[in-house]
């Protein structure tokens, strides 16, 4: 049985860098993903990463505008963190070989970015995921003696010691089919949010909710699953993401009568307010019937007032979906988009250090609530968000490592427990639903009942669909009965993840009476701070979601009116 | 506007099928699916797998060509199939049905899924793929120009998909050459001012007979690149930047061959083929017929050279003597060679760089154009014009529509390329000052910052 010191489950962003860190400190350390870690989803990320690296700039800027941005949900104690180590962090990705895009004097340029009062995004083009993703395997490559990779690996349970702490995980090699333990003294779960939880939504396929699930199946409490990410400009259709970049460089929003119509809403940083701002506002836009396109569903996001020049060199990763996805010029003509589900800023409830409550587990990245995100996350912080919290995860992991035996563990009835589940989901008899029927079903419920507006009755209603799904998915069947990159039994233990993730989303949704941030209730439309100015956690109660509240750590800035 | 989509219609298409477990060969297998035509072909696979049957075997995440992982053949010819509409891969298709199949050059592991870590990966690790930085490492992040980080960003924006190692012809006929993708990510490092390794890399990658001189220049990976990562663009930069800068005379003749291309077509302004084996053997005179090296490759090639003269292929008159062209034309092609080696620096495609003629006057007005162009590197690069030219640079017809060059990246006396950096004036009329007389896409090339 293969053992390590320190276990990470994802290799984006945060999973990568938890694994370069623990490396240095001279763990051993193991990383583990369901893909190939270039294809995880942070490649996706396209805008950059916020730092207060400007002579002008100050970190204490950044945290407020974070905790601004928040909506006061977030701690912190943790946005202090972050955002005091973000120069540090930004300068060692430079050391390491990301391409940053330099400005006159040669140093790293900066971009503006939506609820930042200052431009503090460096960036790559609007590949920054991306390359900061491929830099970062480049130091896996480098380091292949000190960390184990183990790719296209896909985790089906955490393993847990008798006191209760985490020590391992089992996992599914998806070349072979075979069922494999792995003992590890900590798991750092880094495997992303759970976007596909929503139809459409920018999201990757693979983004199903895994880690969140299996820590909340192990026992660990979910923090603010409520808030969900609309990014405001979308594709209509396949929920393609443009990239905040593009209105970084100066690109307007349009309605049908042609208007600037954040104007109303946030006179001061118009297009550039945060995103659930910009989201709601749009969306008004379209339900009071200003939306532009088939069906008035979208609003135009007019990218020709940007230099052509300038649009060419710094937005051509959308100039391409543009053109190849919408059918588009966006440097000619403006381009249909809409508010689409982006990001949760819910997750495992961790600490600044990545530790979970549970021994031996922690979480970076989306897949965790630090939460420095609380209600609503700017642009650009969640690469910032992986990488700080990924390598304070991996550094503490490995320290604890240190200083403690390699558990001993009997995980044999657990692997054979999750071998027989994924056999019985082979052998199911085809007289229920498709699997991908329910995710559909799935999809489409979030999106119309738990997105940008919501209220009690339609997250009622979801609800009571979610446990019929929940009921559906254990009969649902599958086609492929081989081993060998079996991608449909996968799917089938995704939809459960999925599953979980979408009913204490609703449930956070439900208990949390008041508008904040991404939630907005239209029958609560008022932010609350008496009442709600805490986090909502979410544990698993036998087979039900329990709900209880924990602090919100306030160090500065106490709450205040909102205002872009 | 553009995207009044057509509504939905029927595509079929058939995917090769291969089931590692069964012991039976693979097949085909058909579906028809209803999409609207600009939808891709991932669209159609994954709605096949949602209604029909969800054992077939492709990798997928992000639909929009960013994550790298859908890479396949489309009727023959690779493509991201996210990245494929399906109204275009519909009139590839020879019968009317959309021919799906694995990647070529990599072993099928199921379905449409092959191994990259066996080729591929394989490869990138063979080429170093990370910074060796230049030390001390400063405090602060290195000072580099823009322009060099633009650069490289078009290598950088390489998403592993493997569409160029599926096609690539030097490959199928020599498996472990290191091939498109990896040498691409090797520019990514030979052309980053903070790598401290530009010889060593270059060495070794001239130096190996697998190496930047086994490229065959077929442009297989330049169409496959879903990414315009130009993978065979970069080799010959690499190619270029080890000769004419480093001047590494490899093993494999490579340095000395293009040197005898570039040199015959000068003298006779067209390919003399008697002279180019003594001279790709033997150095670049008349006189390389006479040395050793190339006595010995002339005498291993007679066999070839006697069939080609009883089957005709070979006129000895012009073997002999070699081709001869009209005086003008020879001028004119010795003009375009004066030309080019008397510009300061050699000019680049780079996809990121870009510019258009048509509103250089709109854009000086624009407030963007009030900021000073910045990191526009006008100062000559002070490397002398070399005695050969680069190969062909692809900025021919076949790049109609790309955008601008970029110079090469700065000379590897300065890497830093500190101290280079001039503030100029407005990217447009500084970019014509810089190019008299380039063609359009140059007027405006450079970049703002």
């Amino acid at each position: 049985m293969p053992a390590h010191d320190v276990l990470i489950i994802g290799a984006g962003l945060a999973g990568q860098r938890a694994a370069l860190a623990a490396a240095r400190e001279g763990a051993s350390v193991a990383i583990m993903s369901k893909v190939h870690p270039v294809r995880s989803h942070s490649v996706a990320a396209a805008g950059g990463i916020n730092a207060a690296i400007s002579v002008d700039d100050d970190w204490h800027s950044h945290a407020y505008d974070t905790v601004k941005g928040s909506d006061f949900l977030g701690d912190q104690d943790a946005i202090e963190v972050m955002c005091s180590e973000a120069p540090g962090e930004v300068m060692h990705l430079e050391h390491m070989g990301v391409t940053f895009h330099r400005n006159d004097r040669g140093e790293m340029d900066l971009r503006a970015f939506g609820g930042a009062s200052m431009k503090r995004t460096a960036y790559v083009a609007d590949i920054t995921g991306q390359a900061l993703l491929h830099v970062l395997y480049e130091q896996l490559m480098k380091h292949h003696e000190t960390v184990q990779r183990y790719e296209e690996w896909f985790t089906t349970s955490l393993l847990r010691d008798e006191a209760g702490g985490c020590c391992g995980a089992i996992a599914r090699d998806v070349r072979s089919g075979r069922m494999e333990a792995f003992t590890a003294k900590n798991v750092i779960l880094a495997c992303g949010g759970a976007g596909q939880v929503y139809k459409p939504t920018t999201n990757g396929l693979i983004v199903t909710g895994d880690g969140i699930a299996m820590a909340y199946r192990a026992g660990a409490p979910l923090m603010d699953m409520e808030m969900v990410q609309y990014h405001p400009t979308c594709l209509v259709e396949t929920g393609i993401l443009i990239t905040e970049g593009a209105r970084g460089e100066g690109a307007h929003l349009l309605n049908s009568e042609g208007e600037r119509f954040m104007e109303k809403s946030a006179p001061n940083k118009m297009e550039l307010a945060s995103r659930d701002v910009v989201s709601r506002a749009e969306q008004i836009e379209i339900n009071e019937g200003r939306g532009v396109g088939p069906g008035g569903v979208g609003i135009h996001l007019d990218v020709t007032v940007v230099p052509r020049k300038r649009t060419l060199e710094a937005l051509r990763e959308i100039v391409n979906l543009g053109k190849d996805f919408a059918g588009v010029d966006i440097t000619r003509e403006p381009i249909t988009i809409r508010p689409g589900q982006h990001y949760i800023m819910g997750g495992v409830k961790t600490d600044v250090d990545g530790q979970t409550p549970i021994a031996g587990l922690y979480a970076a990245g989306e897949v965790a609530c630090v939460s420095v995100h609380g209600g609503n996350r700017l642009g650009a912080n969640s690469l910032l968000d992986t990488l700080i919290f990924g390598r304070r995860s991996g550094e503490h992991a490995a320290a604890r490592a240190a200083s403690m035996a390699m558990p001993e563990v009997d995980a044999n009835a657990q692997l054979r427990r999750d071998a027989d589940a994924i056999d019985a989901i082979i052998n199911r008899p085809r007289d229920g639903r498709r699997v991908s029927e329910i995710k559909n079903e799935l999809g489409e419920l979030m999106n119309a009942k738990a997105a940008v507006f919501r209220d009690e009755q339609g997250l009622q209603g979801a609800l009571e669909t979610i446990a019929r799904l929940k009921e559906e998915a254990d009969s649902a069947w599958i086609d492929d009965r081989g081993t060998v990159f079996n991608q449909d039994v996968l799917g089938a233990i995704e939809l459960s993840y999925m599953i979980d993730c979408a009913e204490t989303t609703v449930v956070g949704a439900i208990e949390r009476k008041e508008s904040r941030g991404a939630q907005f209730r239209t029958d609560f439309p008022e932010r609350n701070d008496e009442q709600w100015l805490k986090h909502i956690d979410i544990t698993l109660d036998g087979d039900r979601p329990k709900v209880s509240y924990s602090p919100v750590t306030i160090t500065q800035w106490q709450p205040e009116e909102r205002k872009y | 506007m553009a995207e009044t989509h057509k509504p939905p219609e029927q595509f079929s298409f058939r995917v090769r099928r291969y089931d590692p477990e069964s012991g039976e060969a693979p097949y085909w297998d058909e579906h028809t699916v209803e999409l609207e035509p600009h939808r891709s072909v991932l669209e159609a696979i994954l709605q096949a797998k949602d209604r029909f049957d969800g054992s077939i075997g492709i990798r997928c995440s992000c639909r929009q060509a960013i994550c790298g992982s859908c890479g396949v053949r489309v009727n023959g010819e690779p493509a991201l199939a996210c990245h494929t509409h399906l109204d275009a891969a519909l009139k590839g298709a020879s019968d009317g049905v959309i021919e799906i199949e694995p990647m070529g050059n990599m072993p099928v592991l199921k379905d449409l899924i092959v191994d990259m870590d066996a080729v591929h990966w394989k490869k990138v690790h063979r080429v170093t793929p990370w910074l060796i930085a230049k030390q001390p490492v400063p405090e602060r992040e290195y000072l580099v120009p823009h322009e060099n980080m633009v650069d490289v960003t078009q290598t950088m924006a390489c998403i592993q998909c493997g569409a160029c190692v599926s096609d690539c012809l030097a490959m199928e006929v020599d498996p472990g050459f290191i091939g498109p993708a990896a040498l691409a990510k090797a520019y990514r490092f030979v052309g980053d001012p903070r790598d401290d390794q530009q010889f060593e890399r270059l060495n070794d990658l001239a130096q190996d007979p697998q190496g930047i001189f086994d490229c065959t220049h077929c442009f297989k990976c330049v169409d496959a690149c879903p990414k315009d990562v130009n993978p065979m663009g970069q080799i010959m930069r690499l190619r270029r930047i080890a000769t004419n800068d480093h001047h590494i005379v490899d093993q494999n003749n490579g340095e000395r061959h293009e040197a005898a291309i570039t040199g015959l077509i000068r003298n006779y302004g067209l390919l003399h083929e008697a002279e180019l084996i003594p001279r790709s053997y033997g150095g670049n005179s008349w006189f390389a017929k006479f040395t050793p090296a190339a006595g010995k490759e002339l005498l291993s090639s007679l066999p070839v050279i006697v069939r080609g003269l009883l089957r005709g292929k070979l006129n000895p008159k012009i073997a002999i003597f070699g081709h001869k062209i009209p005086k003008d034309d020879l001028k004119a092609v010795q003009a375009i060679y004066d030309k080019v080696e008397s510009r300061e620096q050699r000019f680049e495609l780079n996809l990121y760089i870009a510019g258009e003629d048509e509103e250089q006057g709109a854009q000086a007005s624009a407030p963007r154009g009030e900021t000073p162009s910045g990191a526009e590197a006008s100062a000559p690069r002070g490397e002398t014009p070399s005695d050969s030219t680069p190969p062909a640079d692809p900025s021919g017809s076949d790049y109609a529509e790309a955008p601008g060059g970029v110079e090469n990246p700065p000379s590897p006396q300065d890497p830093t390329g500190e101290g280079e950096i001039e503030a100029g004036d407005a990217a447009g009329s500084q970019a014509q000052a810089r190019e008299p007389g380039g063609d359009e896409r140059s007027a405006g090339e450079g970049s703002e910052q």
